[in-house]
C-alpha cells in the first residue's frame, strides 16, 4: 500500500487537520507520502518532513497555486496521485471542496468524512447527521478519502526525517482562467482553533445578541478555549459563519464542551456529541441538549455564565 | 440563461431516523420525505434570478423513485419551469445510486439541455457526502463556487462568496459554472396553494437509467449501517458551585 496525503496549509504553516489525516493513513498502513502544493511552500515542506511516519514530501511550487482553488489544484493532485493506492485529505472546507473533483477525474467513488479505518478498503463514516454509522467497502482500484479530524488523534509533528523533492512534470498544471480568487475575510482570533481546541464554549439563540456573546467569549478565554455557536446564533448574526458547530458546520470533539442557551437540535448534536464531557446551561429544563449533557444546569445563562467565569 | 437545479428526495430534516434492525440501512417506510433543504435553497436562488430577469428557464431534475415526482412538483410550485425525473428502483441514500453516478447523469442532462449555470445543494442530509457538485464540476470541466452564501451574476461571470473554515472567501467564475449552496444563501419561500395548482400543469418528463447511458451500479458496498453508541444522559446540578465541583473532581476536565 502507498498513501498520498494532500496537505492543507496557507503557504506558511500546515493546518492541524492534516496531522489527523496522517493518523488515519497510519491506521490503513503502508508508505505515507505527502503532497504540498502551493506558492512558496519551502517552510511547509520542512514542517511536513519532520512529521513522524512520512516517507516522502512532494512539492509543487507555483504562483498559480497561491490560493488553494479546487480548479487549479485538481490537475496537480491527479498527476501526483499516479501509482498510489489511497489519496487522503482532511474533511475540512479545503478537502471537501477539492477532493471530489480529483475522485471524479480518477473515476472513483470518494468516501467522505471517515471516522474509523476497518482495513485498507473498509471504513466507517457517519450518515444522517451522525444518527447512523455506515460501514462501507470500496471496490475502486484507488481509494479517495476525506478524514474527519476530530475522530483521529494528531500525528506527532516531530521525529520524522522525510525526503523533500519537487514533483516532476507538474509545471503549469495549476494554470487556469475559469476561476480566480477575489478576496477573503478571515476571522482573526487569539483563541485556539475551534476544531482542535480542548475546550469549546458555544452559544445559541438564548444568548440573544452579538453584544451578549461577550459573556461566552469571556468564559472561553478564562478556560483557554474556543468559541462556537449553534446555527440559530449564526443565522441571527450574533457571530460569523465559521463559528457554527453542527452537521453542516464544524465537527468538534473537545475534552469539555459547554453549550450555553442552545436547545440541542439534531443538527447541532451531530457536531459535538463526541465531546468527552458535555455541559449544558439552559433555562428550559426540557431542552433536548440535556439528554446528551453529562452535567446540566437549569439556570438563566446571564446569571450562570458570569458566575462560572468568575469562579473557574 | 438556463439554470439546472438538481433536487433530491430525502427524509425530512425534522424526522428522527431509525436504523433497520437487520442493519442494512435506514428505515424509509412511512417516513415523511421532503426536498433536501440545501436543494430548496438552490431552487430559491434560481427563482430569484428568474424573477430578476437574469434567468430565462429553470429546469429541476431528480434521480430517484417515482415518488420523487412529489419533490419535483414542489420544485415546480416554487418556480421551476419544467422537471425531469430519472427514475430508478435503486436506493438513493445508501448502497445504491452514488454521487459519482449522479454527477455523470447530471452531466449528460446539463449538456443535452445546454444550461449555463447549475445551482445545487452542497450536500444531501441523508448520506452527507458533499461530493456531487464538485464531481460534476470536474466532469464538465466547469469552475465551482461551493458552500455559497452569496451569488452575484454579471455578464459572463459569477461572483460567489463561500463559507470556508476560517471565514468567507469570494471567487470569480467564468460561466458556465456550478454553485453549491450553504445555509445562509437565502431563505426559501413558502409555496402557495395557487402555485401548487399551477405546478400540476407544468411539464414533468421521466427518463430511465438506460436513457442516461450512465451505470448506477454502486462502487461502495454498504457492509452494515449501525446505530451510534447512545450518549447516556448525565445528571442535573443545581448551582454553578456544584457544576464546578463536578468538572474539577469528577470529570477532571478543568
Amino acid at each position: 500500500m502507498s498513501i498520498l496525503i494532500i496537505a492543507e496549509h496557507d503557504n506558511t504553516s500546515l493546518k492541524p487537520a492534516t496531522l489527523s489525516t496522517i493518523s488515519a493513513a497510519k491506521a490503513i498502513g503502508g508508505d505515507i507520502d505527502i503532497l504540498v502544493a502551493g506558492a512558496g511552500v519551502d517552510a511547509v515542506a520542512t514542517q511536513c518532513a519532520a512529521i513522524d511516519g512520512i516517507t516522502k514530501v512532494l512539492t509543487v511550487d507555483s504562483a498559480d497555486l497561491s490560493h488553494p482553488l479546487a480548479e487549479a489544484l485538481t490537475p496537480v493532485i491527479v498527476k501526483a496521485a499516479d501509482g498510489y493506492t489511497h489519496i487522503l485529505a482532511p474533511a475540512t472546507s479545503f478537502g471537501k471542496n477539492t477532493l471530489p473533483r480529483v475522485a471524479a477525474l480518477l473515476d472513483v467513488q470518494q468516501i467522505s468524512d471517515i471516522t474509523k479505518v476497518i482495513d485498507d478498503d473498509t471504513f466507517e463514516r457517519p450518515v444522517y447527521a451522525g444518527n447512523a454509522i455506515a460501514t462501507v467497502k470500496s471496490s475502486d482500484a484507488v481509494k479517495v478519502i476525506t478524514v474527519r479530524g476530530s475522530a483521529f488523534d494528531a500525528a506527532s509533528a516531530e521525529g520524522g526525517s522525510a525526503s523533500v523533492s519537487a514533483l516532476g512534470g507538474a509545471e503549469g498544471l495549476g494554470a487556469q482562467d475559469k476561476a480566480s480568487f477575489v478576496s477573503q475575510e478571515l476571522s482573526v482570533s487569539d483563541r485556539p482553533e475551534l476544531t482542535s481546541a480542548s475546550v469549546v464554549v458555544s452559544g445559541g439563540r438564548g444568548v440573544g445578541s452579538a453584544e451578549n456573546f461577550a459573556i461566552i467569549e469571556a468564559l472561553a478565554d478564562k478556560l483557554g478555549g474556543a468559541v462556537g455557536a449553534s446555527r440559530a446564533a449564526v443565522d441571527a448574526g450574533y457571530v460569523p459563519n465559521d463559528y457554527q458547530v453542527g452537521q453542516t458546520g464544524k465537527i468538534v470533539a473537545p475534552d469539555l464542551y459547554i453549550a450555553v442557551g442552545i436547545s440541542g437540535a439534531i443538527q447541532h448534536l451531530a457536531g459535538m456529541k463526541d465531546s468527552k464531557v458535555i455541559v449544558a446551561i439552559n433555562s428550559d429544563e426540557d431542552a433536548p441538549i440535556f439528554q446528551v449533557a453529562d452535567y446540566g444546569l437549569v439556570m438563566d445563562l446571564f446569571e450562570a455564565v458570569p458566575q462560572l467565569t468568575e469562579k473557574v | 440563461m438556463k439554470i439546472l437545479v438538481p433536487v433530491k428526495r430525502v427524509v425530512d430534516y425534522n424526522v428522527k431516523i431509525r436504523v433497520k434492525s437487520d442493519e442494512t440501512g435506514v428505515e424509509l417506510a412511512n417516513v415523511k420525505m421532503s426536498i433536501n433543504p440545501f436543494d430548496e435553497i438552490a431552487l430559491e436562488e434560481a427563482v430569484r434570478l428568474k424573477e430578476a430577469g437574469t434567468a430565462s428557464e429553470i429546469i429541476a431534475v431528480s434521480i430517484g423513485p417515482d415518488k420523487a415526482q412529489e419533490q419535483l412538483r414542489t420544485a415546480l410550485a416554487m418556480g421551476a419551469d419544467r422537471a425531469i425525473l430519472v427514475s430508478t428502483d435503486k436506493a438513493i441514500d445508501l448502497g445504491g445510486v452514488e454521487p459519482l453516478a449522479v454527477a455523470k447523469t447530471l452531466k449528460s442532462i446539463a449538456e443535452k439541455e445546454g444550461v449555463d449555470l447549475i445551482i445545487m445543494g452542497k450536500q444531501s442530509i441523508d448520506d452527507d457526502s458533499n461530493q456531487t457538485g464538485q464531481m460534476l464540476g470536474a466532469l464538465l470541466d466547469w469552475p465551482q463556487g461551493t458552500f455559497a452564501s452569496e451569488l452575484k451574476l454579471d455578464g459572463g461571470k459569477a461572483s460567489v462568496t463561500r463559507e470556508i473554515d476560517g471565514g468567507l472567501e469570494t471567487v470569480s467564475l467564468t460561466l458556465p459554472a456550478i454553485v453549491t449552496t450553504d445555509l445562509r444563501l437565502n431563505e426559501p419561500r413558502y409555496v402557495k396553494l395557487p402555485d401548487i395548482m399551477k405546478a400540476k400543469k407544468k411539464p414533468l418528463e421521466t427518463l430511465s437509467e438506460d436513457d442516461t447511458g450512465v451505470s448506477f451500479a454502486p462502487r461502495l458496498e454498504v457492509v452494515k449501517v449501525s446505530t451510534p453508541p447512545a450518549r447516556s444522559g448525565g445528571i442535573k446540578v443545581d448551582s454553578v458551585d456544584a457544576l464546578l465541583d463536578k468538572l474539577k473532581n469528577e470529570a477532571k476536565v478543568i
